[in-house]
C-alpha cells in the first residue's frame, strides 16, 4: 500500500485533513481482521493498542521503521489480506506493464498451436486461434481496469455534484434531483445500464460511463445525507460567522468533510463494478472482439466450452480473484475507518 | 450485480419503500392513494426518462432495420422506403410530438410496435415475462433458504474455524461473475457429468441449472445482511438477558435475533427479486433460454427503441409493487412498525435521523 509511510495524519480526529489518506495510512498499521470476528475478545484489546499509538505521539518522522514492521507483522497475521494486496499489486503491474509478464503476442496467435491445454509454454493454454491466454489475460488487464476506474470516477464524481447540490440549496432543488435519482434506483442496474449503452453507443468506455451512471443514485444519497450533517456543524458555522462566502465553504469546508463515507463507498463498489463491467463485455457489448477484456475473454472461450476448459476457466477466475480481492480491502478500510 | 449495491444499500438501511423517505404514514385510504400516486410518478419518471435517453440517440434504428432487412450494412437504401418507415414509427416528428403520442398510446396500455420483428411490445413482453417470472421464483427459492442458513449455522457453530469458512462463505458467493458462473455449472453438470439439460426453456430439469446460477449470488447478499444483523445482535443487551435466563443458543437466534435481523433481509430479498430480472439478461444469455433477459439483449443489439422503452416502464412497475409489498409486510414481522405506523423503528431507519438533520 502507498499509503503506509504516509504519517502526516498526526491528529487522528483532525477535521480538515484528507479522509482517504488517513484511511491508506491506517489500515497497514493494525492488526486486521481479528475485528471483523466478535468472539475473539483479545482481538479488540489489541486492536485498541494499535489505534491509540499513532495518536498518541505525533512526531511522525522517526517512527517510519517501527510502522513499517507494525505494518508487515499485521499483514502476516492476516494472510487474506496480504494475499488481497497481491492479487491487486500483480493486476495492476499486468495493466501497466504488460511487457514485463508475457512475452507473447496477444492478438497474433500462431495456428497450429490451437486450444492447447495449459502447459509450461502456455500457461493457461492458447485459443481457437492460437494465441495464448495468459498474454491476453496480461494485456486484457489495463482495458478491464481502465473501465472499472472510469466507472467509478463517472459516479463518485457525478455523485457527489448531485448530493452536495441537492444537500446543500435543499428546497425543490432537492426534491428534484432526490426523485430523479429514486427512479434510477427504481431500475434494475444492468437493465438500466443496458439502456443507458444502447443510448451511447457500444465500447468499452461507453460501459464503464453506463455503469457509472447506474451507481450514481447510491452515491448521491449519501453525500446528501453527510452534506446535510456537516453544514450544520460548528466549524461550518464558524467559518461562516467568519464571514466566508457560500462558494468556499462549501468547497473547504463541507465537500472535504463530507466526502469520507464516499469515498469508502467507492472502495467497496470497485469489485460491484469490475463485475458489471465484465458482465457487458460479455454480453458483447463491450470490447471490439480482437482486443482482449476479461469479461469478453469468457465469453469468446464460451463455444469452446466442452473442449478447452481454459479458455472460460482462467479470465472468470481471475475477475472472481479481482473482486474478492478489493472486497476484501475495502471492508478492512471500512472497519479501520469505524475505529 | 446490483445485488452488491443492494447489500450496501441494506448496510446503510433505508425504508422498504425504495427511494420514498419515510414520513408520517397516512392511515386507509388517504395512504393508499398517495401510494398508488407515488407508483405512477416512479413509472411515469422512467417512461420519460428512458424516452429522453433513448429517443434523442445519435444512430438511427430505421437505417439498422432495413440494413439487416435487406442483409448487410453497404446496401443502398431506397430513400423513398427509408422515409415511409420513418413515418409508421413516427421517428420523422419532432421530439415532443414523438413523446406526446408515445405516452397518449402507453397510457391506453399500447406500447407500440417493436422495429425488430414488428410484434406489439406488449405481446413480446408478456410473452417472455413469464419464463423470467418462473426463473425468479426458483431462483429465490434457492436463495432464500441458502441464504438464510448459512448465517444461521455460522450463529450456532461453536467452532471457529467453521465458522471462519461459513462466513467467508458470502464474501466469495458476490465475488463470483454470475455469466463465469453458469458456464462452470454448465461445464461441470451438464457437459461433464450430463446431469441436466444445458440449454432450453422444456421441463423443470432445464430450470435448475440457471435457478442457481441466479440465485447463488442473490443467497450469498441476502446472508452478508443477515449476517451481519445476526451477529450484531448477538451481542446486545436483550440476548445477555435471554442468556442468562437460561436460553439455549438455537432459542436466542430463533425467536429473538433472527427476527431482528430479517427485516433488512427482507427489504435486500425484496430489491433481488426486482433486480433478479437485471440478471437474468446474463443467466438467459449463458443459457440459451427464452424470457426478457433475451428480449432486452436482443433490444440492445438492435436498437429496438420501442421495446427497450417497455422493458424500462416494466421494470419500474415490477419495481414498485415489490417494493409495496415488501412494505406491507413490515408489520407483520416487526410489532414496533404495527403500534406506531408513523415511526420506523430504529433499525429500519439509520440514515433518517441524518436526513431529518
Amino acid at each position: 500500500m502507498a499509503g503506509s509511510t504516509d504519517l502526516a495524519d498526526a491528529d487522528p480526529r483532525g477535521d480538515h485533513t484528507d479522509p482517504g489518506s488517513r484511511q491508506a495510512f491506517t489500515i497497514t498499521s493494525r492488526p486486521g481482521p481479528s475485528h471483523a470476528d466478535p468472539s475473539g475478545s483479545d482481538g479488540g484489546v489489541r486492536g485498541s493498542d494499535a489505534d491509540t499509538d499513532p495518536g498518541r505521539r505525533p512526531a511522525a518522522g522517526a517512527r517510519i521503521g517501527p510502522r513499517v514492521l507494525l505494518a508487515l507483522v499485521a499483514l502476516v497475521r492476516n494472510p487474506g489480506l496480504a494475499g488481497s494486496i497481491l492479487v491487486i499489486g500483480v493486476v495492476l503491474a499486468w495493466a501497466v506493464v504488460p511487457g514485463w509478464f508475457s512475452h507473447q503476442n496477444p492478438l497474433q496467435g500462431v495456428t497450429a498451436q490451437r486450444l492447447q491445454a495449459p502447459s509450461s509454454r502456455h500457461l493457461f493454454g492458447t485459443d481457437h486461434l492460437g494465441r495464448d491466454l495468459y498474454a491476453r489475460m496480461v494485456h486484457g488487464a489495463a482495458l478491464s481496469l481502465e473501465a472499472t476506474v472510469v466507472a467509478v470516477l463517472v459516479a463518485v464524481l457525478a455523485g457527489a455534484v448531485v448530493g452536495t447540490v441537492a444537500g446543500y440549496l435543499q428546497g425543490w432543488i432537492d426534491t428534484a434531483l432526490m426523485r430523479v435519482m429514486d427512479v434510477l434506483l427504481a431500475i434494475p442496474g444492468l437493465l438500466l445500464a443496458l439502456a443507458v449503452v444502447s443510448a451511447i453507443g457500444f465500447g468499452v468506455i461507453h460501459v464503464a460511463i453506463a455503469v457509472g451512471v447506474v451507481s450514481v443514485a447510491s452515491y448521491a444519497r449519501v453525500m446528501r445525507a453527510q452534506v446535510l450533517v456537516v453544514r450544520e456543524v460548528g466549524y461550518v458555522e464558524a467559518a461562516r460567522g467568519g464571514g466566508a462566502r457560500g462558494a468556499r465553504i462549501l468547497l473547504t469546508h463541507v465537500i472535504p468533510n463530507a466526502a469520507g463515507p464516499l469515498l469508502a463507498l467507492a472502495a467497496l463498489d470497485v469489485g460491484t463494478v469490475l463485475l458489471t463491467v465484465s458482465a457487458l463485455s460479455f454480453l458483447g457489448f463491450g470490447a471490439e472482439p480482437p482486443t482482449p477484456e476479461w469479461g469478453a475473454l469468457v465469453a469468446s472461450g464460451e463455444p469452446y466450452l466442452y473442449a478447452a476448459w481454459w479458455l472460460t476457466t482462467f479470465p472468470g477466475l481471475t475477475v472472481a480473484a479481482v473482486v474478492l480481492s478489493t472486497n476484501r480491502i475495502a471492508r478492512a478500510l471500512e472497519t479501520d475507518s469505524h475505529h | 450485480m446490483t445485488a452488491f449495491a443492494m447489500a450496501r444499500e441494506a448496510r446503510r438501511p433505508r425504508h422498504p419503500a425504495g427511494g420514498v423517505r419515510p414520513r408520517r404514514r397516512g392511515a386507509g385510504l388517504h395512504g393508499l392513494a398517495r401510494r398508488f400516486v407515488q407508483v405512477v410518478f416512479v413509472v411515469w419518471a422512467a417512461f420519460t426518462g428512458a424516452f429522453l435517453a433513448l429517443y434523442r440517440m445519435p444512430s438511427d434504428p430505421v437505417t439498422l432495420m432495413l440494413a439487416q432487412r435487406s442483409g448487410g450494412p453497404n446496401v443502398v437504401v431506397d430513400p423513398a422506403q427509408e422515409a415511409a418507415l420513418r413515418v409508421e414509427y413516427g421517428f420523422d416528428q419532432p421530439l415532443w410530438r414523438q413523446y406526446g403520442t408515445l405516452l397518449g398510446r402507453a397510457l391506453r396500455g399500447d406500447l407500440g410496435t417493436s422495429v425488430q420483428t414488428g410484434q406489439p411490445v406488449r405481446e413480446l413482453l408478456t410473452d417472455a415475462l413469464p419464463q423470467t417470472a418462473q426463473l425468479t421464483a426458483a431462483a429465490l427459492l434457492v436463495a432464500m433458504p441458502l441464504g438464510m442458513a448459512v448465517p444461521i449455522a455460522s450463529a450456532h457453530s461453536r467452532r471457529r474455524r467453521i465458522r471462519g469458512m461459513l462466513d467467508a462463505l458470502p464474501a466469495a458467493g458476490v465475488s463470483i461473475p454470475s455469466f463465469w458462473l453458469g458456464i462452470l455449472l454448465l461445464q461441470a453438470l451438464s457437459f461433464h457429468w450430463a446431469l441436466l439439460p444445458a440449454t432450453g426453456n422444456a421441463g423443470l430439469r432445464s430450470l435448475v441449472l440457471p435457478a442457481i446460477t441466479l440465485g447463488l449470488p442473490a443467497a450469498a447478499v441476502i446472508a452478508q445482511v443477515l449476517g451481519r444483523g445476526l451477529r450484531s445482535d448477538l451481542g446486545s443487551a436483550y440476548v445477555e438477558l435471554a442468556r442468562a435466563r437460561g436460553a439455549s443458543q438455537s432459542r436466542i437466534v430463533f425467536r429473538h435475533v433472527l427476527r431482528n435481523a430479517a427485516l433488512p433481509a427482507l427489504t435486500v430479498a425484496g430489491l433481488l427479486v426486482a433486480n433478479l430480472f437485471g440478471g437474468a439478461v446474463i443467466v438467459e444469455t449463458v443459457f440459451a433460454r427464452a424470457g426478457l433477459g433475451q428480449v432486452t439483449v436482443a433490444a440492445v443489439t438492435n436498437e429496438d427503441l420501442p421495446v427497450l422503452l417497455g422493458l424500462v416502464v416494466l421494470a419500474a412497475m415490477i419495481y414498485a409493487v415489490l417494493s409495496l409489498l415488501v412494505e406491507a409486510l413490515y408489520p407483520l414481522l416487526d410489532p414496533r412498525v404495527r403500534r406506531d405506523s408513523g415511526e420506523v423503528s430504529r433499525r429500519t431507519s439509520g440514515t433518517r435521523t441524518q436526513e431529518a438533520a
